[in-house]
């Protein structure tokens, strides 16, 4: 899990924008205050890292599974550890960090209630982004194909994919009810990385988004 | 394995270089007495260093290096001993990660040690004669507290960076914790923040073998004039298979022959690995001293730095300004990643700024000292982004 490059095919025909970053690290990189404490989980390569140095001016560190992705991140100079999302934020204190990011992990994790909680815990604020389930391209395949879904986004055949906790919209905000987080901002991509409208109710969102991006932060 | 005048010159190369090295040089008079962890002050005591490259005028490019165990001040040069190339020369010099061309580069010999600095081997004040066993037993922290008094000497404040692997690594970690504002940035590699009961085993056998050796005399062989160096080589061929790995001893011996096609059926080296670990051996005792070995092995089996800090390595840390880049290596098994792990999550706990890399490896522990690309990478990588952030 968590792997993001060469072995890694999630995301890798993600829509990129006209800078070349790709459009959903780039939303991800928006809700982020200026000058933020950022804690990038599974960062793979570093780039939304790098983004957020660059753009946002934060304080960034990241934890990635694969030892190449951690490897090369240090080597640019970006301060990134080897480490799993399900057995090691346990580490990190409380409030240690302004954000917390699960970009395109989720669904690699073994215990994604328990890394939500965590990451709850660790930053006053989360951001989680995921390929959406409940999209209506993937439900013709289950429907009318009658096998696993595969997308560009999410090629991998059932038997040897890196993603074992698909979810829809519908229900990581029941995640969130569940983990005791408050949604302060959710957006739902199109496959041309596309916002679909604020207004649009929320089956809308699970029926024609790709992706969603939430962030969150702790119920009190 | 080596005759015996081959020993006594190497003998008084050594006792020459412990006094005078081929070497910088600064002497600490009685008014500036080391304060041990023993509870006893050396004074008075030197410390052999060597430099390299130049400091700029902020005095903010100082790069302290930490020899390891065998290890001396003498990083990126030719060994004054042994003619060998610096034991460091892949990762310090021009153009290198530790570049330098930019790096003010400065690596002291540890007190103990026997290139140099005062230790077991240099001359007691009080007796006129080598120190012997009356020399006090020194730690981690002493080693690291005598390097604070030659940065001091050199009126450098704070270190740009610090790096070093082994027992190195372990001075690395011990100076971000006794002085975290003199630290920017560090690089502990292939290390852990105590000595496991395994290592302390392993350091414990070495010692046998030299306390063995009859010419050791009870660490009186420089007064009596004998060198317990049969014994020092078999610690030396014993602590080195540890740096290796199976795998690795696999790749470049395998159960080949010595300079013969059939076994001789007798205790000869027949194998080329023996043969290599009796050369390993005897080119060691040429450059190194029976009781500094005793007393460095000792120095890392005491090492524990939670000790210092209510029993919780985290303590250590805590809200400390330091950048870290901690490095293992697949096949190290004295220092296995898990220790270096352990390091990562007590710097996580006090929300330092860390990176964290294992590297593919069959070379075992010794792989921090080998040519290993991805660990240049990395280290140049993090100095340089430190750099930026220090405005290098």
């Amino acid at each position: 899990m968590l792997l993001r490059r060469n072995q890694d095919l999630t995301m890798a025909e993600a829509a990129r924008g006209p800078g070349g970053a790709r459009v959903d690290l780039v939303l991800v990189a928006a809700m982020v205050e200026r000058g933020s404490r950022v804690l990038d989980v599974g960062c793979g390569d570093g780039e939304l890292l790098r983004l957020l140095s660059e753009t946002r001016d934060a304080d960034g560190r990241g934890i990635e599974l694969s030892r190449e992705g951690v490897n090369e991140c240090v080597a640019k100079g970006l301060a990134v550890v080897q480490g799993d999302a399900d057995t090691d934020l346990a580490d990190y204190p409380n409030d240690a960090f302004d954000y917390v990011i699960l970009s395109q992990t989720l669904q690699a994790t073994r215990q994604p209630r328990a890394v939500l909680e965590h990451m709850l815990r660790i930053g006053r604020h989360a951001i989680v982004s995921f390929p959406n389930f409940g999209h209506w391209r993937i439900r013709l395949q289950i429907l009318f194909g009658g096998h696993m879904p595969r997308t560009d986004n999410l090629p991998y055949a059932w038997y040897e994919s890196p993603n074992i906790h698909f979810c829809t919209i519908k229900d990581f905000r029941q995640l969130c009810n569940v983990a005791g987080a408050k949604m302060e901002k959710a957006v739902a991509l199109n496959p041309w990385g596309k916002p679909l409208r604020l207004t649009a109710p929320w089956w809308i969102w699970n029926m024609f988004g790709e992706q969603a991006v939430f962030l969150l932060s702790r119920k009190h | 394995m080596v005759d015996a005048q081959v020993i006594a010159r190497d003998c008084s190369d050594r006792v020459r270089e412990a006094e005078h090295p081929r070497s910088l040089l600064v002497r600490f008079g009685p008014d500036r007495p080391l304060a041990l962890n023993a509870g006893v002050d050396l004074s008075p005591f030197q410390i052999a260093y060597q430099t390299y490259g130049t400091l700029n005028a902020q005095r903010s490019n100082a790069v302290l290096i930490c020899h390891a165990l065998t290890g001396d001040q003498h990083v990126a040069n030719a060994h004054p001993v042994t003619g060998k190339p610096g034991w460091w020369e892949t990762m310090v010099g021009p153009g290198r990660p530790i570049d330098i061309e930019r790096y003010f580069v400065i690596c002291p010999n540890v007190i103990g040690a026997c290139m140099g600095t005062t230790g077991p081997s240099s001359i007691n004040p009080k007796t006129g004669r080598p120190w012997g066993l009356d020399f006090p037993v020194i730690t981690v922290r002493d080693m690291v507290r005598a390097q604070a008094m030659l940065l001091d000497h050199l009126g450098i404040e704070s270190l740009f960076s610090i790096a070093g692997g082994s027992l190195g690594g372990m001075q690395v970690l011990q100076w971000a914790a006794s002085y975290p504002n003199r630290v920017f940035s560090a690089l502990p590699i292939a290390t852990a923040t105590r000595h496991s009961a395994q290592n302390i085993a392993f350091h414990e056998v070495g010692r046998q073998a030299v306390m063995a050796d009859p010419e050791w005399r009870h660490g009186r062989y420089l007064v009596e004039g004998t060198n317990p160096h049969r014994g020092l080589a078999v610690a030396r061929m014993g602590a080195h298979i540890t740096y290796l790995s199976d795998a690795a001893l696999h790749r470049k011996f395998g159960r080949k022959f010595q300079d013969r096609s059939n076994p001789t059926f007798s205790f000869d080296a027949d194998f080329e690995v023996e043969s290599y670990l009796r050369h390993q051996g005897s080119t060691f005792v040429e450059r190194f001293d029976a009781n500094s070995y005793l007393y460095l092995t000792r120095a890392m089996d005491y090492f524990d730095l939670a000790a210092d800090y209510g029993g919780v390595v985290a303590n250590a840390f805590k809200g400390t300004p330091t950048r870290f880049c901690v490095v293992s290596f697949t096949s190290d098994w004295l220092f296995p990643t898990a220790e270096s792990r352990a390091i990562v999550h007590a710097l996580n706990a006090g929300s330092a700024r860390v990176s964290f890399a294992e590297i593919t490896t069959d070379k075992g522990h010794d792989a921090f000292l080998l040519d290993e690309p991805e660990l240049f990478a990395i280290v140049r990588g993090f100095l340089d982004a430190a750099g930026k952030a220090r405005g290098l």
